[in-house]
């Protein structure tokens, strides 16, 4: 019997039109637990760096997490992972809702999808019963809309659906996967979904998930759940309100966004209002929230109200969560009433509400400076949100100059030319970022800005405070209840960080400190992206419920592996560097693990240069960043290594001038 | 006739207003009742059920009742706040119009126990927005001796068939039986 997974995988092959259901190997569980382990172990194996994103032999895997559908509360998640169109690297963007317990309920970990459809297509999975259905009816729908078309068409309340919209089908290289309240945004797989003609997948179990240890497992998830109640009745003080308590954060109850608001770029990503936060605009906004939102919503099996339904005026109800709240606010220069509007529009269409606003911010900054003109843009309308929903509007159809920026800011800057490059500022590894733009250099986030393969910010940090407490006595009083620290040491460098002085940034945190902060921080959110549990709940925030003390006593009790933390630490590091590994053999090199040129304002070249040699060395790669071939052994991936050694990859030293590798390839 | 008797009612309060939609509820309830107990979980197995349609902002969590062998005529519809709940919404019946409240394997009816043996049902215990509470009231019961029910019944078949005649059944049946 296997316990917590299902042990199947459902194969679809779209040229083919062939369902399978096939077993998996319960030792690879054992190296690579589930969710983004197994997707990334499926996508070495299967997808060559020969393969483009938009090729049938590119695969597209729905994977849920290892304890998915157990009762671990908040562990929800569907790691969806492909090759990315936007970065050409491997993309691995999650969601949070229903659909990962409900597919394993129907008896699977994961959904592969291969080939390519000649027609858009539906799938229908019922428990046993799979069908490849026509969505010819449904081409040009919203994504929303055509979930709930999908449920009444199948007289299935009950199903859930993640679906593409217009940007999916039209291949926007930032078009996400929506389902229900949440999305599988970056990278653009929402794209892949559409070029393999899928428009939707439609999923409803009714079988048994079965755990090992029944009594313990129970007691684990009850411990959770107490420490959450004491959580919520006992928020961090000192930090600014989102930090203060668990959650993905709460963006949707919170109602103070002084920090967001005078510390994050406005337009594309230039303009810092400091002030901007008054009395007036506070109330305004707390009444704007107050009127659209209809009721704050959870993911399955978790009592954080992280999202919430919003129903704008003269527009139909959606669901939201997170920090969408003011993206599209913040390019067009407008309010939160705008902001909660164009994102209707946004998650019908289906995209990024992390790139789709600053590829619009970009555009008409562009138009600003004479680079594009109104013959690139003709008729649009005066005023900044006008333009935002003619900008939205064109992209997702891929009229005009929307075809180009579809392609994202960093493809859209080279096809433009003119110096548009310039204006594709904000960018890591060719994708947009959160933006922000700082003064000081901060060691860590420097770190892991140019390290992360998430691609995003909030998918790297957490667990350790962003920034020194002002005063001792306070920082002392943080520690003393901080038991999810791996080690103490992490203590007593939080204790030692200073706001001034000696003890601090850039020099403090030291490299080596930096380094153990950084791989603790990285670990804990690939593991909860092998078990398909929410970051909001785990990494993200200060003092999380789950971490590495009680994480192994889950695996042991739900999946049955006898764990501990340092078998944890081992079968994270392993997929950890396999996702390195499927992207160094894409091409990916030092010179890619780099911030935004303007992210701060005083850099340190010097102290830069050692924090990523300290890094490298410290994860067992070499200075170009690629695992050595010891580190490949230790971790049981030689066969890596053997892939490397067969491609001449050992021998790139960074100086030749790059080959046309798939990572740097036009497309 | 029947006494006047104090009798606890146990009862699950349902808000609705504050319901998540989460539906650990489900979760939990039907791990305690698989067997062993939590060895496994299946909200299709649940005896109660979160009926939610979130964009029309309907939350309504439902605990198993009766088990019912024929649907009833019900299918009209409520209009609250603006919302509109279908009827079913609201029902507590394993009844054979919808697959609530079965067994999916078997189809056979399933009927909330108030997780017998513990402080309170565990889908309060895990509802922790409070959409769930858990309440014992203590009411003024005529308390009909059981016996009662019978002897109405047996006063109807004598009426139809006269006593003699159903003790005559009786006995026959009871040599039966020991045989």
């Amino acid at each position: 019997m296997r316990y917590a997974e299902t042990g199947f995988n459902l194969e679809i092959d779209l040229s083919r039109g062939s369902v399978e259901r096939v077993a998996t190997d319960p030792k690879e569980t054992e190296l690579y637990l589930g969710g983004l382990g197994t997707n990334a172990k499926i996508l070495w194996d299967r997808v060559p760096p020969e393969i483009d994103p938009f090729s049938p032999d590119n695969i597209l895997i729905f994977g849920a997490g290892l304890l998915c559908g157990t009762p671990a509360t908040g562990c929800n998640r569907t790691i969806v992972s492909t090759i990315s169109p936007q970065t050409k690297l491997m993309a691995f963007s999650m969601m949070g809702g229903f659909f990962a317990p409900e597919l394993k309920y129907a008896g699977y970990d994961k959904i592969v999808l291969s080939g390519k459809s000649p027609n858009l297509v539906y799938l229908w999975i019922k428990d046993d019963k799979v069908e490849i259905r026509d969505a010819s009816h449904l081409q040009g729908k919203g994504s929303v809309e055509t979930a709930e078309l999908l449920k009444q068409e199948l007289k299935e309340p009950k199903a859930q659906v993640a679906a593409i919209g217009l940007a999916g089908e039209n291949r926007v290289y930032f078009a996400s996967i929506e389902q229900g309240r949440s999305s599988a945004s970056r990278g653009g797989i929402g794209a892949v979904m559409g070029d393999k003609g899928v428009k939707a997948i439609v999923v409803r179990g009714t079988k048994d998930i079965n755990v090992a240890q029944p009594l313990e497992f129970l007691e684990l998830c009850n411990e959770v759940l107490e420490y959450i109640q004491f959580r919520n009745e006992n928020p961090i003080p000192g930090v600014m309100p989102i930090l203060a308590g668990l959650g993905s954060p709460q963006e949707m109850k919170v109602h103070d966004e002084k920090w967001h608001t005078e510390n994050f770029m406005w337009g594309n990503s230039r303009l810092r209002r400091k002030g901007f936060w008054t009395d007036e605009i506070a109330s305004e906004w707390m009444e704007t929230m107050e009127a659209m939102r209809t009721r704050l919503i959870s993911c399955f099996n978790c009592p954080m109200t992280c999202g919430a339904t919003i129903s704008p005026p003269g527009r139909p109800t959606y669901m939201m969560k997170c920090f969408t709240k003011l993206t599209y606010t913040l390019g067009a220069m407008s309010d939160l009433e705008f902001g909660l509007g164009i994102a209707q529009s946004a998650t019908e269409y289906g995209v990024d509400g992390f790139s789709a606003p600053q590829v619009m911010a970009f555009a008409l900054e562009l138009y600003e400076d004479g680079i594009l003109t109104d013959k690139d843009l003709p008729d649009m309308p005066e005023d900044n949100e006008g333009r935002f929903y003619y900008l939205l509007d064109k992209i997702v159809r891929r009229e005009g100059i929307g075809d180009v920026l579809a392609n994202g800011t960093y493809w859209a800057a080279k096809e433009i030319g003119k110096g548009a490059e310039e204006y594709a500022h904000n960018n890591i590894k060719k994708q947009e970022q959160l933006p922000l733009k700082l003064s000081m250099l901060n060691p860590i986030y420097f770190l892991m800005y140019c390290i992360g393969e998430k691609m995003n910010i909030t998918q790297i940090e957490g667990q350790f405070p962003q920034a020194p407490f002002p005063k001792r006595e306070h920082r002392e009083k943080f520690v003393e209840d901080w038991f999810q620290v791996p080690d103490d040491k992490f203590k007593q460098y939080f204790l030692d960080w200073e706001p001034r002085g000696d003890n601090s940034i850039p020099y403090y945190p030291t490299p080596e400190m930096c380094c153990d902060i950084v791989d603790w921080q990285e670990r804990m959110h690939y593991i909860d992206d092998a078990l398909g549990m929410c970051a909001g709940l785990s990494s993200f925030p200060l003092k999380p419920p789950y971490h590495i003390h009680n994480y192994p006593k889950f695996i042991s009790a739900g999946a049955g592996i006898d764990m501990d933390e340092e078998k944890l630490t081992r079968a994270a590091k392993r997929y950890r560097t396999l996702v390195r590994a499927i992207n160094i053999r894409r091409g990916m090199r030092r010179k890619d693990d780099a911030p935004p040129e303007d992210h701060w304002k005083k850099r340190f070249p010097e102290l830069e240069k050692e924090l990523l040699d300290t890094y490298y060395q410290y994860k067992g790669w070499n200075d170009q960043s690629i695992p050595t071939k010891e580190t490949l052994h230790d971790l049981g991936l030689d066969y890596v290594s053997e892939d490397f050694e067969k491609r001449g990859i050992y021998k790139d030293n960074g100086d030749t001038p790059s080959k046309e590798t798939s990572a740097d390839k036009e497309v | 006739m029947g006494e006047k008797k104090k009798k606890v009612v146990k009862t699950i309060k349902i808000n609705a207003d504050l319901c998540n939609g989460c539906r650990a509820c489900e979760v939990i309830c039907s791990a305690f009742h698989a067997a062993p107990k939590y060895s496994s979980n299946n909200p299709a197995r649940s005896r109660i059920k979160v009926n939610r349609h979130p964009l029309k902002d309907i939350y309504v969590p439902v605990y198993a009742g009766e088990y019912t062998a024929a649907e009833c005529a019900g299918r009209d519809k409520y209009v609250i706040d603006g919302k509109e709940y279908e009827e079913c919404a609201f029902c507590r019946a394993s009844c054979p119009s919808r697959d609530d409240f079965k067994e999916p394997d078997s189809g056979l009816p399933l009927k909330c126990d108030m997780c017998e043996g513990e402080d309170e049902p565990l889908c309060v215990k895990w509802c922790t927005v409070d959409a769930l509470t858990y309440e014992e009231r203590e009411e003024d019961v005529e308390e009909e001796e059981s016996s009662e029910e019978m002897e109405v019944g047996l006063e109807a078949l004598a009426n139809q068939y006269g006593l003699d005649k159903i003790m005559e059944t009786v006995a026959r049946m009871s040599v039966s039986k020991k045989a």
